[in-house]
């Protein structure tokens, strides 16, 4: 796996596409976190799950990358965007989206983001991943899914269920709980 | 022979037992349990009396062991009897009794006053409440001054005398509702407490030195001189302290706030007469302590003149008797240090004998007069006639007047102090000579101010507890005079039993005393002539405040010891509650601070509780990736 | 394709969610950034899935069961979210402090009836 492993640079192609799709993932991640309008935090999400959807089909995990859009994009962004308007937040710049906390939490966020940097960066360092598109394609990953991991899929069915329920159970103000 | 030593003990041991616990068993009314009381405590005494006689007529013709002390040819007899050795590990300790010529002849007097004074209770504490109590204390001390005597252990001894203080402690206190009585209850014991210490380790050192507690044993112990003088000068402590000599003396005026039987039985006549006993119990090895016996003269010295002195200045009858008390033990003390054994029990009988009769008379006084002060008093020669010829007796015993027994006992002291030796001899023998002097004076000063002179009675309103009954303007009842007239008897006639007795009058010194005795009443009396209205005390001119305030060794005490021990209390006690109990609570106080520190992070923001779980995980990661 | 790429990436992702997580006061966007943090995850499982070559595309496919599970937990999340706005009219959740004890010095920036339920 490592063992004609090119240099770290110059960066291959695909490498430099990656880079690029990570750098805007990672920045508009910045600007979902410290964004001070909430709609625009929701839409710099779909933004920065765009762009790892197009790291994973650099990495050759296409149906990933779909689904990834499917779901993400498509309807866990919609949710929130739904929960921002259910919850009546103000649309436009508002200035109190930030606690109390943040100076501690931007301390503990850039002391993690040290440790994990440096540990990966030790630990992968030579690591090198040929390319062979058509691996993660649906056929491979659907057949890996429906022979070999069909009973956590069947598992997540009912947990997907369950989640269903809860979340018609919660959102329902007609039914109360056992007092 | 042994159990009839035992029953002399046990008797009134049952007694006390029985007042306490059964006097008020099924009676209806107070004056049931006070019959029966009463009958608890002298149909037992009795018995107790008539086993002591029947056991000093044993021993008389018993044929013991003759030890070549003073007693031996009167009563050789001797009688000894081991209950049981108890193990220590180290010394052992045998609860044995011993009955010999000197426990007998301490025995009866100790018997015959006890039940003198239980008699003379019936009467005295006929309208108080608290009498079968009382009573069964005059029993149990009865007891414990008889075990004291009948000892043959140093341990079993000890047992005795510290049941002796405590029943001291509470008949001083009988009438506790008055503050000060408790206050001299408190102070006797703690002053007697603090010379037992002493008694307690000069016992200790005898026991460790002898190898074992028995008397028998100490005494025939072959105990280095060094040890025997310091043992000797720590038992020296608690003698000092029990038979209230210089500089333990102060406890025994106050003292005199228990009912008047209690400061004749106790006070005056047999307790305080137990530190005299148990020196001459050890005799021999205070013989083989020349040094002991040097202090023990310098102090009786100066006790027998000072007390002396203070006793011609108080105004307060029982006073002047507790202080008269002091200087005759003093002289008791005296013949000891001279080396007389023999002079020293004889004084302390006879003493016992006119003490005893002094404190019951001085009771009947009291109880008719309604006041302890001499200046109440005056004129009561025709009012109490009973009681002025029992006391006249006895203030002539005081005196050392013929043919009272005080004159042969005080004569056979003073020829001893005269033959003694040691250093501080011609010191003892002057102070001696004084204070047969100032004797007189002051006996004579008390006789004329209570029985002569005109009548000063004025009755109190409203008698303050312990001090007097109601005031009837009669004798005291027979119950009362009985006991005085029978204590007058030995009062007067026992110094004729003293050739008897092997003490044989040697009249040089006895002129010399009687002269001196005599020239103090005359110079009392010649005051009195001239002003029966003013107290004679007047003779002692500036010095009679200092003497009235027994040369203010109260007040030394109490700067010197009392108020410095006070502050260090109020200091423990401080240092208690600021630093110890300060600990404490601050440790708490300092907790509940630091966890109201640790409790403003626990503010329910859920974030915060992330945020601290988050870097803790970094730390630990860290640690993780820099130690490994 | 180096590994050390994606990975970096990942946990960049993921420390930015961390401090979306902590900082952030809206719950609706603390979500978001849960969504960031697992996004970071999925970047890991596919990386290493295609460096590894699973057989078995064991990456890929926790991947996808992630997906599908963030998708269930954003539900009853927000469900959560909103049922909380019901009672409490806020989404605030450093106002949301019934965790703390009831007996408290007063807070007068507080709204009443908040955490001393």
């Amino acid at each position: 796996m490592t063992s004609q492993a090119p240099g770290l640079w110059p960066p291959s192609g695909p490498e430099v596409v990656f880079l690029l799709l990570g750098a805007v993932a990672v920045g508009t991640a910045l600007l979902v976190v410290t964004t001070r309008q909430l709609v625009h935090a929701a839409l710099w999400l779909v933004v920065c799950f765009g762009a790892l959807a197009g790291g994973y089909l650099v990495l050759t995990a296409e149906f990933v990358a779909w689904v990834q859009v499917l779901i993400y994009v498509g309807a866990v962004v919609v949710l929130l965007l739904f929960g921002i308007m259910l919850t009546r937040a103000p649309i436009g710049p508002s200035a109190g989206l930030d606690s109390g906390n943040r100076w501690a939490a931007a301390l503990v966020a850039v002391a993690t983001a040290a440790v994990l940097v440096t540990v990966v960066v030790t630990g992968f360092r030579t690591a090198y991943a040929p390319l062979h598109p058509g691996q993660g394609a649906a056929e491979p990953l659907g057949a890996s899914v429906f022979r070999i991991w069909v009973l956590p899929f069947e598992a997540l069915s009912v947990l997907l269920l369950a989640a269903l329920i809860g979340a018609i159970v919660l959102s329902r103000t007609d039914i109360r709980g056992r007092e | 022979m042994t159990a009839v030593v035992a029953l002399i003990v046990l008797l009134p041991f049952a007694a006390a037992v029985a007042g306490l616990l059964a006097t008020r068993l099924g009676t209806r009314t107070e004056r049931m349990a006070y019959r029966r009381a009463a009958w608890f405590a002298i149909a037992p005494g009795a018995a107790s009396a008539a086993l002591t006689v029947w056991l000093a007529v044993a021993l008389a013709h018993g044929t013991g062991v003759s030890e070549g002390r003073f007693w031996s040819e009167l009563l050789p007899g001797r009688v000894e009897g081991t209950l049981t050795v108890v193990e220590t590990g180290s010394v052992p300790i045998s609860l044995t009794l011993r009955a010999d010529g000197l426990s007998v002849l301490a025995g009866i007097l100790v018997v015959v006053v006890a039940l003198a004074v239980q008699v003379y209770s019936v009467g005295y504490m006929r309208d108080e409440p608290r009498y079968p109590s009382y009573s069964a204390f005059v029993s149990l001390f009865t007891s414990a001054m008889l075990l004291v005597v009948y000892a043959g252990d140093l341990i079993v001894l000890y047992v005795g005398w510290e049941i002796m203080g405590l029943c001291s402690y509470l008949l001083i206190g009988h009438w506790w509702e008055d503050r000060a009585n408790s206050r001299a209850a408190v102070k006797a014991f703690l002053v007697t407490r603090l010379g037992d210490v002493g008694f307690l380790f000069g016992i200790f050192v005898l026991g460790a030195a002898a190898g074992g507690f028995r008397i028998d044993d100490v005494l025939r112990a072959d105990i280095p001189r060094g040890t025997l003088v310091a043992a000797t000068l720590l038992l020296l402590a608690g003698v000092a302290g029990k038979s209230a000599q210089v500089p333990l003396q102060t406890w025994l005026p106050d003292a005199m706030a228990g009912p008047t039987p209690i400061s004749a039985l106790i006070h005056a006549a047999t307790m305080v007469a137990a530190g005299i006993f148990v020196v001459a119990r050890l005799y021999p090895a205070f013989l083989a302590a020349p040094p002991t016996l040097d202090v023990l003269g310098v102090v009786a010295a100066v006790g027998m003149l000072g007390a002396a002195l203070a006793a011609l200045a108080q105004d307060d009858l029982k006073r002047v008797l507790a202080y008269s008390t002091i200087s005759q033990l003093a002289y008791m003390a005296a013949a000891l240090a001279a080396g007389s054994d023999r002079a020293a029990m004889f004084h302390l009988v006879s003493h016992g004998a006119f003490k005893a009769l002094l404190f019951l008379c001085a009771g009947l006084v009291i109880h008719h007069v309604g006041s302890n002060l001499i200046s109440h008093m005056g004129g009561l020669r025709t009012a109490l006639p009973v009681t002025f010829w029992t006391m006249t007796i006895g203030f002539a015993a005081l005196a050392g007047l013929p043919p009272a027994s005080g004159f042969f006992s005080k004569d056979a002291v003073i020829s001893a102090i005269e033959h003694g030796t040691g250093p501080a001899q011609p010191f003892v023998y002057a102070s001696a000579l004084l204070t047969v002097g100032v004797t007189g004076a002051y006996a004579a000063r008390a006789w004329l101010r209570t029985f002569f002179g005109p009548a000063r009675i004025e009755p109190l309103p409203e008698p303050p507890p312990g001090v007097a009954h109601v005031f009837d303007g009669r004798e005291a009842p027979p119950s009362m005079l009985w006991p005085a007239g029978v204590l007058a008897v030995p009062a007067l006639l026992l110094g004729l039993a003293g050739p008897a007795a092997g003490v044989e009058v040697e009249w040089g010194p006895a002129a010399v005393s009687l002269a001196v005795a005599l020239l103090g009443a005359g110079i009392v009396y010649a005051l009195w002539r001239a002003a029966p209205e003013q107290d004679p005390a007047r003779l002692l001119g500036p010095f009679r405040a200092p003497c009235e305030r027994a040369f203010h060794v109260d007040a030394v005490y109490a700067a010197l010891v009392v108020r410095p021990v006070l502050r260090l209390a109020r200091g423990v006690v401080r240092a208690d509650a600021r630093v110890v109990d300060g600990a404490v609570r601050g440790s708490g106080r300092a907790t509940l601070g630091l966890s109201g520190l640790v409790r403003l992070a626990q503010n329910g923001n859920a974030q915060l509780y992330v945020t601290g779980l988050l870097a803790g995980l970094v730390l630990i990661a860290v640690a993780a990736v820099v130690l490994t | 394709m180096h590994v050390v790429y994606p990975v970096v990436v990942s946990a960049l992702l993921f420390s930015i969610g961390v401090y979306g997580v902590l900082a952030r006061r809206n719950a609706i966007l603390v979500l978001m950034s849960v969504e960031l943090m697992l996004n970071a995850v999925n970047l890991n499982l596919v990386a290493f899935d295609v460096w590894l070559r699973d057989r078995l595309h064991g990456g890929q496919v926790l991947t996808l069961f992630v997906i599908v599970i963030a998708a269930a937990e954003v539900g009853l999340g927000l469900a959560i979210v909103l049922a909380v706005f019901r009672t409490r009219r806020t989404v605030d959740v450093d106002r949301l402090r019934a965790l703390a004890e009831v007996v408290r010095a007063p807070d007068p920036g507080r709204p009443d009836g908040e955490g001393a339920s």
